[in-house]
């Protein structure tokens, strides 16, 4: 009794996301998802797939708190986000790392401007941001680009400034929505070596893509949806 | 150990603060360099911030100027009794002392036409023109100031038939009847002054609004992505509210350098005319306190006018 308690609570600490039989139907567009249960360990790599339309970016949009569930639970690091407050949403946003196909840079603004933003965010101070912004930008094989503008950027380019972005904050997990949807086979394989370099250092990594010959090669875990249904990698 | 984690904390919690103010100051001063980097744009805003407010602070001190003109003249009960032509001097003279034994009557002063006359040659300005009359046209008149005790305007008026019953009065006047007029006048144009500066000050809070409004439409990429990587409402709407700061202050004093400029231009005609009513009149000009008042006043209106923006539509732009 006492074994499978504290294995219980081991089991807590080791999750850091986890879906609860949760659904999500638009008013106007039916059921999106429906009955979605999983859970994602700390530092695991997990690659979410389906064709468009099967839920993946709504998906997503849960645990971004974008959008809210209309049944079931979503708990991300022991918090269930599913019912929270509207204040309380940016504290828990600052532990995603989010990263977008179309990359959202602000493109009047410099490569250190965008990739500062999150820290900026959070109050941290002159000389901390400085350093880590430098630190992320070199992660990803930027460092000098600093005074760039994203324009003057390949698409590449300009995704790997989308990822310093969202490591900046050292957070607790990465959301990525089809990273690799606008590059090259070789920019998504570097994309992708990225990836595995953040997993390894024990940050979860959430990968929506369709791209499944890219999946299929790196041999992570995967979850398929279908229909806004899991079919597939739901359980460990 | 505890005392290391203390400074560790006390270290952190400065940090924090600094990063605070620093936002802050970057909120300050970036917005004015976004200002200043669609010119065109925001001079049109400000210029028409500032034909608001200094409508607004144009009838203040156009109110505030001839109050200043007429709070000088007393008001007194005093009263004119104006004689019939067939009246004579001495005849007049001893109406007047007979008025004099009147219980409710504190003096009287009888002004001679000849008198009249010589005061009216000397102060008018006609001089040269009433030289040219050959008769006097001026009346004999009494001048009565009633005792203080009558102050209700029923006594006066009872006061007023009495003298007007006695066979040598033409008609009385109440002096300073014109200034009790002009005074509340003055009250209602105040009033309305309010009124109209209430309406001017919405005008302004709703131009910033709508200025704040726009500027967030442009910036909508910016709101979002902010929030998506976890920034609070309150940070996203610190450089929007310190637009319409910057706005309702430029403003603010554009309103009051156009009443300056207004009221620099009249200086000169309206003295001139003053000094032909022999007039100590000067033209009053918004004081310092005034002057920090309108600036203040404008740049809370602004910013309140964006804020209710912001609130509104920062509930309605969600990420998609």
């Amino acid at each position: 009794m006492q074994r499978t308690l504290s294995m219980h609570c081991l089991q807590k600490i080791k999750t850091m996301l986890r879906f609860e039989h949760v659904s999500k139907r638009y008013p106007d567009a039916g059921e999106a998802l429906t009955d979605i249960s999983f859970h994602l360990e700390r530092g695991e790599m997990v690659f979410l797939t389906g064709r468009s339309g099967a839920g993946k970016s709504t998906l997503l949009k849960l645990i971004a708190m974008i959008e809210q569930c209309s049944r079931g639970n979503v708990i991300f690091d022991g918090e269930n986000i599913s019912r929270i407050s509207e204040r309380r949403i940016p504290y828990i946003r600052r532990n995603l790392g989010l990263i977008f196909q179309d990359y959202k840079l602000l493109h009047d603004r410099t490569v250190f401007d965008n990739v500062a933003l999150p820290l900026i965010v959070s109050g941290v101070n002159h000389m901390e941001i400085s350093r880590r912004v430098r630190a992320a930008l070199d992660k990803v094989s930027l460092l000098g680009m600093e005074r760039k503008y994203p324009l003057s950027l390949s698409g590449g380019e300009q995704q790997r400034v989308g990822i310093a972005r969202a490591i900046v904050n050292k957070p607790k997990i990465i959301l990525a929505d089809e990273p690799t949807g606008n590059l090259d086979p070789d920019l998504s394989a570097e994309v992708m070596r990225m990836f595995e370099e953040f997993k390894q250092v024990g940050v979860t990594v959430f990968i929506a893509t369709h791209d499944l010959e890219l999946v299929n090669r790196l041999g992570h875990r995967v979850m398929t949806l279908n229909k806004g249904r899991l079919v597939g990698g739901g359980q460990v | 150990m505890r005392n290391k984690n203390k400074k560790d904390l006390i270290e952190r919690i400065k940090e924090k603060f600094e990063a605070y103010l620093l936002n802050h100051a970057h909120g300050l001063f970036s917005s004015l360099g976004r200002l200043s980097r669609t010119p065109f744009t925001s001079a049109m805003t400000i210029l028409v911030l500032a034909i608001s407010i200094s409508l607004a602070g144009g009838f203040y001190i156009l109110i505030a100027n001839i109050q200043q003109l007429t709070g000088n003249l007393q008001t007194t009960n005093q009263m004119s009794l104006f004689l019939h032509d067939n009246v004579n001097e001495n005849a007049g003279e001893k109406l007047a002392e007979q008025i004099k034994q009147n219980l409710n009557v504190d003096s009287v002063k009888f002004i001679t036409k000849k008198q009249a006359m010589e005061e009216f040659k000397a102060n008018s300005g006609f001089g040269d023109a009433l030289n040219a009359l050959d008769t006097n046209p001026l009346p004999n008149v009494i001048q009565v100031l009633p005792k203080n005790v009558l102050i209700s305007s029923d006594e006066i008026g009872k006061l007023m038939t009495e003298f007007k019953q006695l066979p040598q009065v033409d008609f009385v006047q109440i002096d300073m009847q014109w200034v009790e007029r002009l005074q509340t006048i003055l009250t209602i144009a105040d009033r309305g002054v309010f009124l109209v500066s209430l309406l001017l000050g919405f005008a302004v809070t709703f131009i910033t609004g709508n200025t704040i409004r726009l500027e967030l439409h442009n910036r909508q990429d910016e709101v979002l992505i902010s929030k998506l990587i976890g920034a609070t409402d309150a940070f996203i709407q610190r450089p929007f509210l310190y637009t319409g700061l910057w706005l309702g202050l430029l403003g603010g004093f554009f309103g009051w350098l156009i009443v300056s400029i207004v009221l620099l231009i009249l200086k000169n005609p309206v003295e001139k005319l003053s000094s032909l009513y022999n007039s100590g009149f000067e033209l009053q000009f918004l004081s310092f306190f005034e002057f920090i008042s309108l600036l203040i006043l404008a740049s809370l209106l602004a910013m309140l006018g964006s804020w209710a923006v912001m609130v509104y539509q920062l509930r309605r732009i969600r990420p998609l």
